[in-house]
């Protein structure tokens, strides 16, 4: 199985500087692999990333949104893959970091286990694209083709932990890093 | 005057929305509003329709909306915003974010004020959300919606939540009416 770090690095590496909608653990990584203005790290409730990320899609057709969702977020909201794939925006990429675990919440499984298919959920639900991979190198091998194609775009990552970074709670929640998004929007949205 | 001789138009309600510069309907259906408010406000072009699964995702898809200067209309029952404290709480209150929510009162009685209608998941409403800090008001007349608009305007200008309370089936517009 791939570290997260290593998937999370070798996204960082082909999309640098869009929009990021990260949440719990991978939020945490993230934050340390690619701090950026357009890391929107403040998604308020458990499994609501998704939906946060399609706001964004839809608000900004002409900006690519990636999502890096938790296994467990997932199944608290996974009602949002319909509406995803109903909704159809063509610029959004969710990513789902599977482990098996609600990693930030004691390790303890989630339910279903490793046994859980999110990527023919997500294809049954009207995504126009999944994948799943299990190993970095096929990973990085599609990483271009999936950051180009039109969207919505599913990614199962099946990763587990790998250099640990300092989990900044107070980051996902604060006031400052949602003026700091905004802010950072409006300028990509007006540059643009 | 009585409560069968008051009435709500939802050309009226579509009107002010569309002087709030409301772009996305972010829905699941109601049976209040249904009728005289989505299955018209789904055919008029000047509206982007986004139908959700559960209530809540639509808090987060309007205060999302919100970072692209987008505005938006959250359209549920009141069932709905029970369900969704959680998300309200945490995106539209603590983060101070404008999600405007439009909800049909399932079962109210017309003409009784909510804190005496028989149904406890109505009467529940107004306290509930005096304790959230959520500002709210009850739309029953067409008289209730001269101030929609800027009420919508007031709450993006202020970054904050916003409830109106549906407590009457507004009647359906004409076919070409309110567009």
């Amino acid at each position: 199985m791939m570290k997260r770090d290593q998937a999370l690095k070798t996204l960082a590496d082909y999309y640098p500087d869009g929009i990021v909608v990260p949440v719990y653990q991978a939020a945490f990584d993230w934050m340390g692999i690619r701090p950026h203005a357009l890391n929107y790290l403040c998604t308020g409730a458990m499994g609501q990333a998704s939906s946060h990320a399609l706001g964004l899609a839809l608000a900004c057709p002409q900006e690519k949104v990636v999502v890096l969702d938790g296994d467990g977020s997932l199944l608290m909201n996974l009602g949002s893959l319909v509406t995803i794939g109903t909704a159809a925006p063509e610029n959004l990429i969710h990513f789902v970091i599977y482990n098996g675990l609600y990693e930030v919440n004691g390790h303890y499984p989630v339910p279903g286990g490793t046994s859980i298919h999110f990527a023919d959920m997500a294809s049954a639900a009207g995504y126009r694209r999944s994948y799943r991979f299990r190993a970095l190198p096929a990973f990085e091998a599609a990483i271009v083709e999936i950051l180009t194609e039109p969207g919505p775009i599913f990614v199962e990552l099946h990763a587990e932990q790998g250099e640990v970074y300092p989990k900044d709670y107070v980051a996902i929640h604060s006031a400052a890093s949602r003026a700091r998004f905004r802010d950072a929007l409006r300028d990509r949205v007006r540059g643009s | 005057m009585s409560a069968l001789d008051i009435n709500l138009e939802g050309a009226t309600i579509i009107a002010a929305l569309k002087s709030a510069d409301v772009e996305f309907v972010v829905t699941l259906p109601d049976i209040v509003t249904c009728d005289g408010l989505l299955w018209p406000m789904s055919k008029d072009e000047d509206f982007r329709l986004v139908q959700v699964c559960k209530e809540d995702e639509g808090v987060s898809i309007c205060a999302a909306l919100s970072y692209g200067e987008r505005r938006a209309i959250l359209m549920m029952q009141h069932t709905g915003l029970l369900d969704s404290i959680n998300a309200i709480r945490a995106i539209a209150v603590e983060y101070a974010l404008p999600v405007v929510m439009l909800v049909g009162l399932q079962g109210m009685e017309p003409g009784r004020a909510l804190l005496e209608s028989d149904s406890y998941g109505i009467r529940i409403l107004p306290p509930l959300l005096k304790t959230m800090g959520v500002a709210h008001k009850v739309i029953d007349q067409d008289a209730d919606t001269d101030d929609m608009a800027e009420v919508i305007a007031q709450a993006y200008q202020q970054s904050e939540p916003f409830v109106f309370l549906v407590s009457r089936s507004p009647m359906a517009p004409e076919e070409g009416q309110g567009q």
